[in-house]
C-alpha cells in the first residue's frame, strides 16, 4: 500500500502559507483560462443560437459573408419555388431576400461609435426564423423607415429606445419595436424593410445580398441543396444558417481562444515555478519524514506517488479555486467587433461544466509537472544521509 | 551467541564480513569501518559502545539496508542484504527490520497510531487487523490512551515509546536502536531501555542497541566496543572461554 494521502493532506495543511502561494498561481492561470475560452465559448454560442438546423441560407457562390453577396431578385423567386421552402397561409414562400448595412452609434458605456449591423429583410422574416420575437412595440409595416431594434443594441446604444428617431443614411428612422432572439446575433442587429434599406443607401432595388429560406423540414436541406446548386440559372452556396453563423464565429472564437491559449500558458509558467518551489521546499524541509518512511520499508516509487499526489492535490485547490472564481462571469454579457461582419456583438460569457473541467485539468497538469521532479529528488535523496540531518 | 572474530555461529541470524565503509570528503577519504565482522545469534540483546564519530551510526544503517558498504557483505537469515537491489531491499527492511531513532522521527502530521500504522501499510492486512495490531502494540508500550494524540502532545518518552511501538508492530526480525535514550531524561530513558529488556527476554526478539549510557550498556546480553573500524568486545563481558 502507498504512503497514506492524509500525510499529504495534513503536510500541505501545516505548511499551509507555502501551499498557499502555489495554489494563488495555479487558480490565477486557471482563472484566467477558462474566463477566456468561456468568452470564446458565449461568442461562438451566441452566433452559432443565430441560425436554425431549418433555416437554409444562400449566398452567391464563392461570397463567404453577406458583405460581398449579391443575389438578383429572379434568383430569390426561383429559391422561393423550391419543393422544400415552406409556405405561409397564402402559399407564398418562406423565404426573405435581406441586405446588410453597417452604421455607427454611440455606446452608452463610453460614448465612443461603435458600428451596427442594419438588417433590411422581408416583412415575412418573423416567419423565416420563428426564434426572433417582438417584445416590445410592433414589428415594421412594409415600405416605411421604421426600425425594430434588437435587445442588446437597445441596452448598448444611446437614443435608440422604443420611439426614438434615429438619424442613418440621410433619413429619419423611428423605432417602432424591441426584438428578442434569444441571445443571438440578430440582438445585437436593428432590423427594417430591406426595400427602404435598398433605397435610402441608394442601391439597386433588386439585388440583395443573402436570402434565408425556411425548409419544410431540416431533412430536406440536401435535396435543397443540391436542387439550387445543380439549377443553371443560380450561381448560389446553400447552406445551413446554423453553419454559416459557426463559421462567422470562427475567426473571432480562434482569436480569443490563441489569445486565452498565450496568455494562460505565459502564466502557467509562472504557477509551474511557484508550484516547483512549493514542493521543492517541503521535500527539503520533510527530508527527515522522508527518510524515515523509505526506513520503514516504503519504497522510493511510492515516495514519487506521495510527492506528487501532494502536488496534484494542492494544484486541485488551485484549479478549483480558480473555476469557482470566474463562475460569476457566467451569464456577464459583453462585446465585440465580430471580424466578419466589422459590427459591434454583444454576447454573454458561458462557463460551461466543460471548461471548468478543462480547467481542472490544465491545474493537475501544472501540478503534475510542478510535483514530478521534487517528488523525484525526494525518492534519490540518500536515507542515511537524510536521517543524520538535523 | 555473539562472535566478532569471523568465525561462523550455529544458527547466527546477523552475519558480518570484512565490512568496509569508506566515506569520500573533498579529497579526503574517511575508512569508518575496516573489515568488520560480527555474528549475532537469534534472540540477543547487544550493545554498541563507542566515542562519537566512530561509525556505530554506519554500522547500525549497513546492518538495517539503509545504507551500502564499500565492501564486504551482511547476511540476516541467510538473505545477503548487500547485494539487493534498491527496490527488494526497501520490502526486505519492512519486512524485517524494526527502526529506533534517537530524534524519534515520528511523523509530525500524523496521531500515534498512524505512526504506528505505517509498517503495517506495506503488509497484506486489512483495516480491522491493522487497528488491532496498532492497539496492541500501543498497549505493549503502555500507551492505550494516547493513540489519538500527535507527536507534538507527547512527551520525549512517551514519543520514543511510540516509534518502539512503531518498530515491533509488523513483528519485524530485528530491531536497530541508534541511542534511543541519548536525548531522554534519566526516568524515560529507563523506561525506554525496560521495554527493551522485555522486548529481548519476554518476546525473544533480537535487539541491537547504539548507546554512549553504561546503564543501558548493563542491560545488554553483550556489549560490543567500535574500534579503529572493527568490534571488539567489552572486557567486562568478555565471555570466559
Ligand atoms: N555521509 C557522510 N559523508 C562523509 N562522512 C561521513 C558521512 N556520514 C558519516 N561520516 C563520518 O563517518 C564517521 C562515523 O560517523 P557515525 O557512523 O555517525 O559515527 P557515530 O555514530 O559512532 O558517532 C564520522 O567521522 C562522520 O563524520
Ligand atoms: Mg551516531
Amino acid at each position: 500500500m502507498a504512503i497514506p494521502i492524509s500525510y499529504n493532506l495534513r503536510s500541505a495543511v501545516a505548511r499551509w502559507p507555502a501551499a498557499l502561494v502555489s495554489v494563488l498561481g495555479i487558480a490565477g492561470t486557471v482563472g484566467v483560462f477558462v474566463a477566456m475560452l468561456s468568452m470564446a465559448r458565449g461568442f461562438q454560442s451566441t452566433l452559432i443560437a443565430s441560425g436554425s438546423e431549418g433555416n437554409a441560407m444562400i449566398l452567391r457562390a464563392g461570397a463567404d459573408a453577406e458583405m460581398v453577396s449579391a443575389i438578383a431578385l429572379e434568383e430569390v423567386r426561383i429559391i422561393g419555388d423550391a419543393p422544400e421552402v415552406m409556405r405561409d397561409g397564402r402559399g407564398a414562400p418562406l423565404v426573405s431576400p435581406e441586405v446588410v448595412v453597417v452604421a455607427a452609434f454611440q455606446l452608452r458605456s463610453s460614448g465612443t461609435d461603435a458600428n451596427v449591423q442594419v438588417r433590411g429583410v422581408s416583412p415575412s422574416a418573423l416567419e423565416v426564423r420563428p426564434s426572433v420575437r417582438v417584445t416590445e412595440g410592433r414589428f415594421f409595416r412594409p415600405g416605411l423607415a421604421e426600425l425594430v431594434v434588437g435587445r442588446n443594441a437597445a441596452a448598448i446604444y444611446r437614443g435608440v429606445g422604443l420611439g426614438a428617431t434615429i438619424d442613418f443614411g440621410g433619413q429619419a428612422w423611428r423605432v417602432v419595436g424591441i426584438m428578442e432572439a434569444g441571445g443571438s446575433a440578430f440582438d445585437s442587429e436593428l432590423w427594417c424593410d430591406a426595400a427602404v434599406l435598398n433605397q435610402v443607401f441608394d442601391r439597386p432595388e433588386n439585388i440583395f445580398q443573402s436570402v434565408t429560406a425556411r425548409l419544410v423540414s431540416k431533412d430536406r436541406f440536401s435535396e435543397f441543396k443540391d436542387r439550387l446548386t445543380a439549377d443553371p440559372r443560380l450561381t448560389v452556396q446553400v447552406e445551413r444558417e446554423t453553419a454559416y453563423y459557426a463559421k462567422q464565429s470562427r475567426v473571432v472564437t480562434t482569436l480569443i481562444r490563441v489569445l486565452g491559449f498565450l496568455v494562460a500558458a505565459v502564466m502557467a509558467v509562472g504557477a509551474v515555478f511557484g508550484a516547483l518551489n512549493t514542493m521543492y521546499s517541503a521535500v527539503a524541509a520533510r527530508s527527515r519524514e522522508i527518510a524515515t518512511m523509505r526506513a520503514l520499508g516504503f519504497s522510493r516509487g511510492s515516495v514519487v506517488l506521495s510527492f506528487v499526489v501532494e502536488s496534484l492535490l494542492i494544484a486541485g485547490v488551485g484549479g478549483a479555486l480558480g473555476c469557482v472564481a470566474v463562475l460569476p462571469l457566467n451569464g456577464f454579457t459583453t462585446g465585440t467587433i465580430n471580424w466578419q461582419t466589422f459590427s459591434h456583438l454583444a454576447f454573454a460569457f458561458r462557463v460551461t461544466p466543460g471548461l471548468m473541467l478543462a480547467g481542472l485539468t490544465f491545474a493537475l497538469l501544472m501540478g503534475f509537472v510542478g510535483g514530478v521532479f521534487p517528488a523525484l529528488r525526494a525518492a534519490r535523496m540518500s536515507v542515511a544521509r537524510a536521517l543524520r540531518e538535523l | 551467541m555473539v562472535s566478532v572474530d569471523g568465525t561462523d555461529i550455529p544458527g547466527s541470524l546477523i552475519r558480518v564480513r570484512h565490512l568496509n565503509k569508506q566515506y569520500r570528503r573533498g579529497s579526503e577519504t574517511i575508512d569508518v569501518l575496516q573489515g568488520l565482522n560480527l555474528d549475532v545469534g537469534a534472540g540477543e540483546f547487544v550493545a554498541f559502545m563507542g566515542p562519537s564519530g566512530s561509525g556505530k551510526t554506519t554500522l547500525l544503517n549497513l546492518l538495517g539496508g539503509l545504507d551500502v558498504p564499500t565492501s564486504g557483505s551482511v547476511t540476516v537469515d541467510g538473505d545477503e542484504i548487500t547485494s539487493m537491489s534498491a527496490r527488494r531491499l526497501s520490502s526486505w527492511r519492512a519486512r524485517h527490520v524494526g527502526f529506533i531513532f534517537q530524534m524519534y522521527n515520528l511523523i509530525p502530521v500524523l496521531t500515534a497510531a498512524q505512526n504506528v500504522e505505517l509498517p503495517l501499510l506495506l503488509t497484506r492486512l486489512g483495516a480491522a487487523r491493522r487497528r488491532q495490531q496498532v492497539a496492541t502494540a500501543l498497549a505493549l508500550v503502555g500507551l492505550s490512551d494516547r493513540a489519538k494524540h500527535y507527536p507534538r502532545q507527547l512527551s520525549g518518552g512517551q514519543e520514543q515509546r511510540v516509534a518502539i511501538a512503531r518498530a515491533i508492530v509488523a513483528d519485524p526480525t530485528f530491531l536497530l536502536c541508534d541511542e534511543p535514550t541519548g536525548d531522554l531524561d534519566r526516568k524515560s530513558g529507563d523506561e525506554i531501555l525496560d521495554l527493551l529488556s522485555a522486548l529481548s527476554r519476554d518476546h525473544g526478539k533480537t535487539v541491537l542497541i547504539v548507546t554512549h549510557d553504561p546503564r543501558a550498556a548493563e542491560r545488554a546480553d553483550v556489549v560490543l566496543h567500535l574500534d579503529k573500524g572493527v568490534l571488539v568486545h567489552d572486557p567486562a563481558t568478555e565471555p570466559v572461554a
